[in-house]
């Protein structure tokens, strides 16, 4: 865990950007704790998904008229805004996808299909969420390749010695996630890439958690594929992106058929669109695309650094606070984290913990997260967890704590 | 006491709280006050799926009416309230009663995204496990 930063941030006036969070619930102000599930927008986005369908609501590259022309730039220009949030070397390794899930499955179903065979082994990690877990197995049941785990310590980090017993000539495909949702532990992506490069694995990266805490710089990490979702970097749902080196992508086949990914069509033969397009086949998530841009541009704005100084101060602020209260383990005490604390409370069902703080309007995730073979390993059904974004605050972290001792006096 | 007339009782006693996180204690406490299950009737038989927290439900017909028991894992407070009150309403009633009861007092005892939430996971299993208790004994009283 990092220190506590001061920053330069007004956060109450950065709340005023989220007219969300200006609100009651159950008679009592908000606290939106629910950041790893998808966090709030500010007004900016919000505001350019309207302009985009009151202004010029049209399909895009393949019009000729005014709107559409207005409509393809401005989705252009968001798919350069993303390459350069990446920092990646080319625009055309950026494809648009519906999100970090389709993003993986994207991967694995054109690249796994494609490159993998029988034996071949494929590695992820026991902190995955689902969706890097459940799109390998297909592929695995498909072609006969194999599964391998890294395991994990009881702090919830990766035990990377292992990771490196795991990997072979027979390792061609490593799948990891940057950040765990569950844990909040930053995984070190770069030793895994540059260990699964030496034999020459293919790697991706689940960025997911990762792309609104940390400076993304696909090339110095040496990704070859990294995925991640809007929604989860204060934009827009159902909007995500997959990173890809443009010699993979270009050896890859088609993953979807139809509209945007087609060169030319006849009865006998199609031939296919360059990069990106041949992957995003159909009409895209046009309206929220374009206001990706204005997500991207926000957090710019305010700088990621200084979020990630405010979030680690709440995280440490947080921590402090929650070993407080009797009966309260954090699950994931890794020393790399970001503000992400999963607990459990003796003697108490996290279910109920979640439901007794919504009356008390703060709102957290309870439950498995998603990544039930993590809970597995760690012994426990599930976990109550807090996520914080730049919008949170200590006195929100103070009514999350009295919330719970409220949980405490009701239940024990 | 019909069923109907014991969903009234419960309607008034929740009509005493203002507050949902009182509401929410009440329910707690009817948890609390629920006689254990015996460990043997917790089997997957009698499991309610469809709740994020393991809850047991079983059945037995005394005299032409239809007892219930119920429990769930120890830490799950809020579920075994719900299944407390279900038991209340329910238990001791005759199969066909229980089979076509309209259950009015859960949208009207005021607990908004308590009994929103739990519906959708669990609360709609345990009503449906308990009235296909009461069809069950129905269609057997009838042949």
């Amino acid at each position: 865990m990092q220190p506590a930063i001061d920053n330069t941030l007004d956060i109450q006036r950065i709340r005023q950007d989220f007219p969300i969070l200006d609100q009651e619930i159950n008679g009592r102000p908000l606290v939106y704790f629910d950041n790893a599930a998808t966090n709030q927008k500010p007004l900016s986005v919000i505001n350019a998904l309207t302009r985009y369908y009151e202004g010029y609501n049209a399909n895009i590259h393949r019009g000729i008229h005014h709107l559409a022309e207005q409509a393809t730039a401005a989705f252009e220009a968001s798919r350069r805004a993303v390459q350069e949030f990446l920092n990646a070397k080319h625009w055309q390794e950026i494809i648009f996808t519906y999100g970090t899930t389709d993003g993986i499955n994207l991967v694995a179903q054109s690249y796994g299909r494609h490159f993998l065979k029988a034996g071949d082994e494929i590695i992820i990690s026991t902190m995955e969420h689902h969706s890097n877990i459940v799109p390998w197995q297909m592929l695995c049941e498909e072609k006969g390749c194999i599964l391998k785990v890294i395991p994990i310590n009881d702090e919830g980090e990766l035990l990377l010695d292992e990771y490196e017993k795991l990997l072979s000539e027979k390792t061609k495909f490593v799948s990891c996630v940057h950040i765990s949702n569950s844990l909040g532990t930053i995984n070190p992506v770069k030793f895994i890439i540059d260990k699964a490069h030496e034999v020459g694995a293919v790697v991706l990266i689940d960025g997911a958690q990762a792309s609104s805490h940390l400076e993304l710089d696909v090339q110095a990490l040496d990704a070859d594929f990294y995925v991640l979702s809007a929604h989860k970097l204060y934009g827009p749902t159902g909007m995500g992106v997959l990173y890809g080196k443009k010699e993979i992508l270009d050896a890859m086949p088609p993953y979807r058929g139809g509209g945007e990914m087609i060169k030319e069509v006849t009865f006998a033969k199609t031939t296919y669109s360059d990069l990106p397009y041949k992957f995003e086949a159909g009409t895209p998530n046009i309206a929220d695309v374009i206001a990706v841009k204005t997500a991207l541009e926000y957090m710019a704005g305010l700088g990621k650094e200084n979020i990630a100084a405010h979030e680690n101060d709440l995280l440490q602020y947080a921590t402090e606070q929650l070993n407080e209260l009797d009966g309260l383990r954090i699950i994931g005490q890794a020393k790399d984290k970001i503000g992400v604390i999963s607990f459990v409370l003796d003697g108490i069902h996290h279910q109920d913990i979640g439901v007794i703080l919504d009356q008390q309007g703060i709102a957290v995730r309870t439950g498995h997260h998603c990544t039930m073979p993590l809970m597995q390993r760690l012994g426990i059904a599930g976990t109550t967890r807090a996520s914080f974004a730049v919008y949170n605050t200590r006195y929100e972290v103070d009514r999350l704590v009295q919330g719970l001792r409220r949980v405490q006096k009701m239940m024990l | 006491m019909t069923i109907n007339e014991k969903q009234d009782e419960i309607i008034e006693e929740f009509d005493l709280f203002d507050d949902l996180l009182d509401k929410t204690q009440y329910i707690i406490d009817l948890g609390k006050k629920l006689p254990p299950m015996p460990e043997a009737q917790k089997n997957d038989e009698n499991r309610i799926m469809g709740c994020q927290s393991k809850v047991w439900v079983d059945a037995e017909l005394k005299d032409d009416k239809l007892y219930f028991y119920g429990d769930s894992e120890p830490t799950a407070q809020i579920s075994k309230g719900l299944v407390g009150l279900l038991i209340r309403v329910l238990s001791g009633e005759k199969p066909e009663d229980i089979a076509n009861a309209d259950l009015y007092f859960i949208p009207r005892v005021g607990m908004g995204n308590l009994i929103t939430s739990l519906r959708a996971g669990g609360l709609a299993s345990m009503i449906e496990r308990m009235k296909a208790f009461g069809r069950a004994y129905t269609e057997k009283s009838h042949s």
